[in-house]
């Protein structure tokens, strides 16, 4: 894709999040830094806990309290946004920067039609009256593929299916037309023959919106589908970032290699997935050095005290010694480990 | 829809008949009514004769028939004590009551939902934590010392306001009202105060819990994310979402208030249903006593019923069918 040469979208720097805690502050994104480029789809994925849904939520200036953004700048169109007074932010949520969550069951008000939830969205921040706004609502339900738009604007959320409230959720998502749509597992929590159904859709209104999207998943299948570059985070940093046939076909960490290598694909014969071996450290355990390495089957002794920031590897860049003209540094041998 | 409102009704009658039953007991299971009518040197022929014109030797469900037939058209009889018919009786107190009570649920509405509202919008803010803390002591009041409270301050120290009685009433057709003398309001200040500061502290800490848990849904969420202002959030989605609970709790207090308003009827001298109540107690005045019995189960059944049909009006989703089964489980 061409996108790459555009002037960035949305910029994030070195973003961080923290939460205060009793035993201390955890840092749940560290220092986490990419680009989105207009029109262009980034798919963000990991493991629980990894910080993705984090670092969307930071995005859109939503993170729950006690959480909050402890460095670093997010810009959108070269605005800093990540600095913005509450009713500034309001603003620019839902006219700039649309987002999905992840369950459409619990997303809409239950208390009021779905026809009345877009106007009032729409209203908030397009000068449209009333029946241009219902005219305008109408359009998108049309636009998201919901059958019989005209009788079902009126509808309440309970009358409809789960894929139809998530398309619903991309309708109120897309009101104002924003240039970025955050969608934070927008399909997890749908049945899988629907997931492909919302996964298509939204591709397709981005297209034709021209609206960039950064897809917050941890079902590397909807990435390798949907997305024109890949972001892999692994303990609130990010792994590995580059094109998405690049980071399926050649991944560059080696957390990515195990995640591909965990991934059934049709047509290959598989007798054995591979897994990762252990589990994502807790933000409390993070251990020196490559936050893999206890997991890691390549590591050298440079992986336990240095942490590789992202490098170039490729037409990707991750964060790896391997990929570092001084390597992984000498072989851990077992009497390093057990001390 | 129209089902369920049938299936409610014919269980109001239910419960009516069952309360019914245990006013009608009174009568016949709380001494004897002859002794109660007739004097000590009333020979025992004329005890005879008038048990069985009253139709005291007719079986027990045939009396019961004719006590229901009686009540339902509001005749109770006469009170034992003072020889009045007790319908008027009640009818002349019912308006004391109902609009000292009514005072009372919209003090509590109009103070105890904002603030609910507020502490649960703002839970750590210093104002909030002040109000927690006051409302615990409404709750923990008892009204009858908080009413001397009131009374000692307002009336007895600054003057201000009645400490007893309605004031100036104003008689509309057989309905006496307060609202529309400046005596009748003031009188009405110091008992609604009385009569709603804990039902005003419960309303307040359930609608902050109530506003506390919504706030965390998803769906708040998302209205922030689709950048809707605080005000629609706060007040177009949150709030209305706390309303089934309130809505039901308000009714049940509604109940509460006019039943309970014996004690603070006392405290102020109110002439209402309260009063007369406990007088009737204190004569063992039967009829009154079954009659109130009645009265505040009529009123009870209707307030919930009442109730039943504004969960409609609120949610969506109880319109659909099967819906009536959920509000069941309310």
């Amino acid at each position: 894709m061409a996108v790459s040469n555009n002037p960035p979208l949305l910029e994030v720097k070195n973003l961080r999040v923290e939460f205060p805690t009793r035993r201390g502050t955890l840092l749940a994104v560290d220092d986490v830094s990419f680009d989105i480029a207009p029109g262009e789809v980034l798919g963000v994925v990991g493991e629980s806990g990894a910080g993705k849904s984090l670092t969307g939520n930071a995005i859109i200036g939503l993170l729950e309290p006690p959480g909050r953004i402890a460095g670093g700048e997010v810009k959108l169109e070269g605005r800093r946004i990540d600095n913005l007074p509450y009713e500034e932010m309001r603003k620019v949520r839902g006219a700039k920067i649309g987002a999905i969550f992840q369950d459409p069951l619990t997303s809409l008000n239950p208390l009021y039609s779905i026809g009345r939830q877009l106007v009032e969205t729409i209203q908030t921040h397009l000068p449209l009256s009333a029946s241009q706004a219902r005219k305008r609502a109408l359009d998108l339900l049309k636009e998201v593929g919901i059958p019989g738009a005209e009788n079902r604007i009126d509808h309440y959320p309970h009358q409809f299916s789960g894929g139809m409230r998530q398309r619903v959720v991309i309708a109120l998502a897309l009101c104002a037309d924003p240039r970025l749509i955050v969608a934070d597992e927008p399909t997890t929590a749908l049945d899988v023959s629907i997931q492909a159904q919302i996964i298509a859709l939204l591709k397709r209104l981005c297209r034709e919106h021209h609206t960039a999207v950064m897809l917050v998943t941890h079902d590397m299948g909807v990435i390798a589908e949907t997305a024109d570059r890949v972001a892999v985070m692994y303990a609130g940093r990010i792994a590995e970032i580059g094109p998405v046939r690049d980071v399926v076909k050649q991944a560059k960490h080696p957390y990515t290699k195990g995640l591909m290598g965990s991934i059934p694909s049709l047509g290959v014969r598989h007798d054995k997935l591979t897994q990762i071996d252990g589990a994502m450290p807790r933000l409390t355990e993070i251990p020196p050095g490559c936050a893999f390495n206890p997991r890691c089957t390549v590591r050298g002794q440079r992986c336990m005290v240095e942490r590789p920031n992202l490098m170039s590897a490729g037409a990707s860049r991750a964060a790896c010694w391997l990929h570092d003209r001084g390597g992984v540094g000498a072989p851990v041998t077992k009497e390093l480990v057990d001390a | 829809m129209i089902a369920f409102i049938l299936r409610r009704l014919l269980q109001s009658i239910a419960v009516l008949l069952a309360v019914g039953l245990v006013a009608f007991s009174l009568f016949r299971y709380v001494g004897d009514p002859i002794n109660a009518m007739v004097g000590q040197d009333t020979s025992m022929e004329d005890r005879a004769l008038l048990r069985e014109r009253l139709g005291l030797n007719d079986s027990p469900p045939l009396q019961f028939l004719r006590f229901v037939s009686n009540a339902a058209r509001g005749n109770f009889g006469l009170s034992y004590r003072t020889s009045e018919p007790v319908g008027r009786m009640i009818f002349e107190r019912v308006p004391a009551t109902l609009e000292l009570a009514f005072c009372a649920a919209i003090f509590v509405l109009f103070v105890g939902v904002p603030m609910g509202v507020y502490t649960g919008l703002y839970p750590k803010h210093w104002s909030s934590r002040l109000l927690q803390t006051v409302s615990l002591l409404g709750v923990s009041l008892p009204p009858f010392l908080l009413g001397i409270l009131l009374i000692l301050v307002f009336a007895v120290m600054l003057h201000w306001l009645p400490s007893f009685g309605r004031g100036q009433t104003v008689q509309i057709g057989w309905w006496t009202t307060n609202f529309l003398t400046i005596s009748g309001l003031k009188a009405l200040i110091l008992p609604s105060i009385t009569l709603g500061l804990f039902q005003l502290t419960l309303i307040m800490r359930l609608v902050r819990s109530e506003m506390l848990e919504v706030m965390r849904t998803d769906y708040i969420k998302f209205g922030r994310a689709r950048g809707l202002s605080n005000r629609a959030i706060n007040f177009g989605h949150a709030l209305k979402n706390t309303l089934v609970p309130v809505i039901t709790v308000m009714g049940l207090q509604l109940g509460t208030l006019i039943a309970f308003a014996i004690v603070t009827e006392t405290v102020f001298a109110w002439p209402g249903v309260g009063q007369l109540f406990l007088q009737s107690v204190q004569f063992s005045d039967i009829p009154v006593m079954a009659a109130y019995l009645l009265l505040i189960a009529l009123l009870f059944v209707v307030i919930n019923l009442v109730v039943d049909l504004l969960y409609f009006v609120v949610d969506p989703r109880l319109r659909s069918q099967g819906g009536a089964a959920k509000v069941a489980g309310h």
